[in-house]
């Protein structure tokens, strides 16, 4: 038991378990959330869904990763090898890269960095070059269409999520996401910042559902268009990567939507008095709020999916530069405003 | 410990840099580009100076590379057009690389750029923050400085804008907030139909 200990106490072996503990979880949450996608779409539409592999479909994904996993890599004609296989690694990469310094509670997390929102908005914009060299390293048409769509439509929204994020780093003063939440604390529901945020709130999550190419936004796969984009000559464990980081940042911007708009691990009720008394479970700051506040966004993906019909190019377009980044500048004068008149109870 | 990452950086850095104006695909130079911000931003880092080195990643990796490349990608460069005046133009090229050279040695040698001029960087201790460091004086000191920047960046996009924005008043736009404006009304008429009695048997 001592030997356990002290290996736990060597600071790389330390931090590996810390990884694996964040990473485990998070590949389990990735592969049931492709079976919950299918369920809830087919429910949608009025169909069951998987339901063969195991009780109620719930082996489905384990099945596909297999499958997956003993397909050949087809490496079409002329295209560039190395950078073939170097961009679902960047992707992923990326992908797993940006949530070291995401926490989970106050004092979970595995790196506190003081630019730790900075640090997640600089991972995602690099994830766009996994994206750019599939498509330019398959020496492909529709590969090749896919990337140029993507560049552009991640560019424009980039732009409306970090405005979008300047308003929050305003009112809480502080770029750590630990600092974030607890500045919204106190007060139950209504110290979160998606009240006096709202737009930018909405904006945000908008801008994250087209950051990860999601319908309505995604004209980057747009299977009726350009078969299936940029992926459309990658197959078996390569495709399954980029499938991977793809859901990895769905969950990431869901979550820090929770963590940045909705109070991340604090208690909507914390103020109220009756449950409050005695630290109940219902009033007290725990992972499992996190948690249920990440799953609601994480849903809103997939009814966005069986729901909206695909954006047209132009609109995407006009929709992030048009709308988005004129509300966010506004609203970022707006925070301005309510900092110096000290609105209660989020500016004091 | 920290020597080493600094130089391992560093040989990245340029041995990066140096294939950016070597490789002959355009492509796999703007890759290289990309690289050389990479490493500049790891040794930025090593200067306890994240918060430059992050927005060198977001900026220029994440926003400028990434429309350089959807530039680069869309040229169709013939490799062996761009050779063919290398000679003709070589005495040139080498002429500018020299008087390059020397003006860059003039400028950063010795008495305005060499090490003993400058204290070694002070450490900080884990509480300091660079973004309060640099926003106290950006918006005191150099408040002016840095609102003629922003102006100058401004005047170039609305330039840039102006310059390659072509009016063409036949093409048929979509208007969005007529569209968004429409009503029911606008769109869906209700006709009343009278039943009538048919004029010939079903048959004959």
């Amino acid at each position: 038991m001592d030997l356990i200990l002290s290996i736990y106490e060597i600071p790389v072996i330390n931090i590996l378990l810390k990884i694996i503990v964040i990473l485990v979880p998070l590949l389990l949450t990735v592969a049931y959330f492709t079976y919950i996608e299918r369920k809830v779409i087919g429910y949608m539409q009025a169909r069951i869904g998987p339901n063969r592999v195991g009780p109620r479909g719930w082996l489905q994904p384990i099945a596909d990763a297999m499958k997956l996993m003993f397909k050949e890599i087809i490496f079409p004609t002329n295209a560039n090898k190395v950078l073939f296989i170097v961009a679902p690694t960047i992707a992923i990469s990326t992908a797993l890269a940006a949530w070291a310094v995401v926490p989970f509670g106050a004092e979970l997390v595995l790196a506190d960095l003081n630019i730790a929102l900075l640090y997640i908005l600089a991972m995602t914009s690099i994830g766009v070059y996994g994206v750019i060299l599939a498509g330019w390293s398959s020496n492909s048409k529709y590969a090749m269409m896919s990337t140029l769509r993507t560049a552009a439509q991640v560019v424009s929204y980039e732009i409306a999520m970090g405005f979008a994020l300047v308003g929050v780093v305003m009112a809480s003063r502080s770029l750590n996401i630990g600092e974030i939440v607890a500045g919204q604390g106190g007060t139950g529901i209504w110290g979160w910042y998606m009240w006096p945020l709202l737009p930018l709130f909405v904006i945000y999550f908008v801008s994250g559902v087209a950051e990860t190419n999601r319908a309505p936004f995604d004209v980057a796969e747009g299977e009726s268009e350009i078969v299936a984009g940029f992926h459309v000559e990658y197959s078996g464990i390569l495709f399954a990567i980029f499938f991977l980081a793809e859901y990895a940042n769905m969950i990431l911007i869901s979550i820090m939507a929770a963590l940045l708009f909705m109070g991340g691990w604090l208690s909507p009720f914390e103020s109220v008095e009756f449950l409050s008394l005695g630290s109940s479970f219902l009033a007290g700051s725990s992972i499992v709020w996190l948690l249920a506040k990440t799953a609601i966004f994480m849903f809103l993906f997939l009814w966005f999916r069986a729901t909206f019909p695909r954006y047209r190019y132009d609109q995407i377009m006009r929709l992030g530069w048009k709308v988005f980044i004129p509300i966010t500048i506004v609203w970022i004068y707006v925070v301005g405003i309510m900092y110096y008149a000290k609105v209660a109870p989020w500016f004091v | 410990m920290e020597t080493f990452v600094f130089y391992l950086f560093s040989a990245f850095m340029v041995m990066s840099a140096l294939m950016v104006i070597t490789v002959h695909n355009p492509v796999r130079a703007a890759f290289f580009l990309v690289l050389t911000f990479f490493s500049s931003a790891a040794v930025w880092l090593l200067l306890e100076a994240e918060f430059l080195a992050v927005i060198l990643i977001i900026v220029y990796v994440g926003a400028v590379m990434v429309l350089f490349l959807f530039v680069v990608m869309m040229l169709d460069i013939n490799i062996a057009e761009l050779k063919r005046g290398f000679v003709k133009n070589l005495p040139l090229a080498v002429i500018v690389a020299i008087a390059m050279f020397t003006m860059i040695y003039f400028v950063v040698s010795g008495e305005h750029f060499s090490v003993e001029h400058f204290a070694p960087p002070a450490r900080h201790t884990a509480d300091y923050s660079n973004i309060s460091e640099l926003g106290q004086v950006l918006y005191t000191e150099y408040v002016f400085a840095f609102e003629i920047a922003a102006v100058i960046l401004l005047v170039g996009i609305v330039a840039a804008i102006s310059l390659t924005l072509r009016r063409r008043p036949n093409t048929r736009h979509q208007k969005i907030e007529d569209q968004v404006a429409v009503k029911s009304e606008d769109r869906l008429r209700v006709v009343k139909v009278e039943p009538r009695q048919r004029k010939y048997e079903v048959g004959k």
